[in-house]
């Protein structure tokens, strides 16, 4: 399975949670496959969405999922003992670890060498760190989310790319009618 | 009431409820009553782009943010301010100590001081300098009108206005 895989497969499950995912091709896939008002695409800064999905799930009761890649996660990995320090019960970290720079022509990530980011994480100091194969990503994360527990899954896949169309809605009118859908959740 | 919990005050009277911070010798006094102010709270971060997405998080969240740091980290920044703040149109009010100003002993301060205006003033964010006590009498109406124009806004407080209240 590729991260376009893992995704669709995962639909059933987060369409209706609020869902921050990474700059690239996993918003376009997402947004191709399942675009929702709860969906907030980061269009540019890379590395950031783990940080938003922390921000947003201190700041509100609801379920958050940050759907990131093992390269934006090595791009900004002090987020990670910022996560574990700050332990939000609502907050899912899915980590889509294909070993490549997807959206960049699928260079190798140090994540595809020596590198553990399920490793990383637990020397973070987080806990409910789970390392996974990507069929098995959807009942993990539907457990998680049930868990009611802040948690960390590393799903690793395959990488590739399929074609996909670029986001034409404009930053502002994601933030904004993802800023709605949390205030009439909360 | 000290100048620097009038500033506190000023934050939570303008519903700031979540501040991040990396800390800067000058700003450990504010970081010190923050971190003892149940009204907000306080998550530190490791960089200050980690810093803007956590705010931005907490902004959609329905919880105002304010970052604190150091001018340095304008550098740090650059992208994040352009491709996430200002794209996004998301209000954060940035505390900034401005470092390497007259006072400043560390000479390699002075290199970021140089840039930090003209940076700003490419960046079009609009930028406040405290440089007197009485100039935090303005910090009240600038958060209230950082969160009215939903932009980024600087507010330099160099080692006069930090040496004078202290």
């Amino acid at each position: 399975m590729r991260r376009v895989d893992i995704i669709e497969a995962i639909i059933p499950v987060i369409s209706d949670e609020l869902v921050v995912s990474n700059i690239g091709l996993p918003s376009q896939e997402l947004h191709m496959l399942d675009d929702q008002p709860t969906n907030f695409y980061m269009l540019g800064t890379m590395g950031l969405a783990s940080s938003i999905g922390l921000g947003l799930a201190l700041s509100q009761k609801e379920t958050v999922i940050a759907i990131d890649g093992d390269g934006s996660i090595l791009t900004n990995l002090g987020t990670l003992p910022t996560i574990a320090n700050n332990v939000a019960d609502n907050f899912i970290l899915l980590i889509i670890d294909n070993g490549t720079y997807g959206s960049t022509g699928d260079q190798p990530t140090y994540a595809s060498g020596k590198t553990s980011l399920a490793r990383v994480a637990e020397a973070c100091g987080c806990e409910n760190v789970i390392e996974c194969k990507a069929s098995e990503t959807k009942d993990i994360l539907e457990t998680a989310i049930k868990s009611k527990k802040m948690t960390i899954i590393v799903s690793k896949c395959e990488s590739g790319n399929i074609p996909v169309p670029v986001i034409d809605i404009d930053p502002a009118v994601i933030r904004y009618r993802f800023m709605k859908e949390v205030e009439a959740r909360n | 009431m000290s100048i620097t919990q009038n500033m506190i005050n000023a934050m939570v009277n303008n519903k700031i409820q979540f501040v991040t911070t990396v800390p800067c010798k000058q700003l450990s006094g504010i970081i010190e009553l923050l971190e003892h102010d149940e009204r907000i709270l306080h998550v530190p971060s490791n960089k200050e782009d980690e810093g803007m997405g956590l705010c931005t998080g907490a902004y959609m969240g329905g919880k105002r943010p304010c970052i604190i740091m150091q001018n340095t980290a304008i550098g740090v920044t650059i992208n994040t301010l352009v491709t996430l703040i200002q794209y996004y149109s998301i209000p954060l009010p940035i505390l900034i100590s401005y470092r390497g100003e007259v006072g400043e002993k560390v000479q390699c301060q002075v290199e970021m001081a140089v840039h930090t205006k003209a940076l700003l003033e490419q960046l079009k964010i609009p930028t406040y300098h405290f440089h007197e006590p009485k100039d935090a009498d303005e910090f009240d109406g600038i958060l209230n009108h950082t969160f009215m124009a939903k932009k980024p806004i600087a507010i330099l407080t160099d080692a006069n206005f930090w040496s004078s209240i202290s």
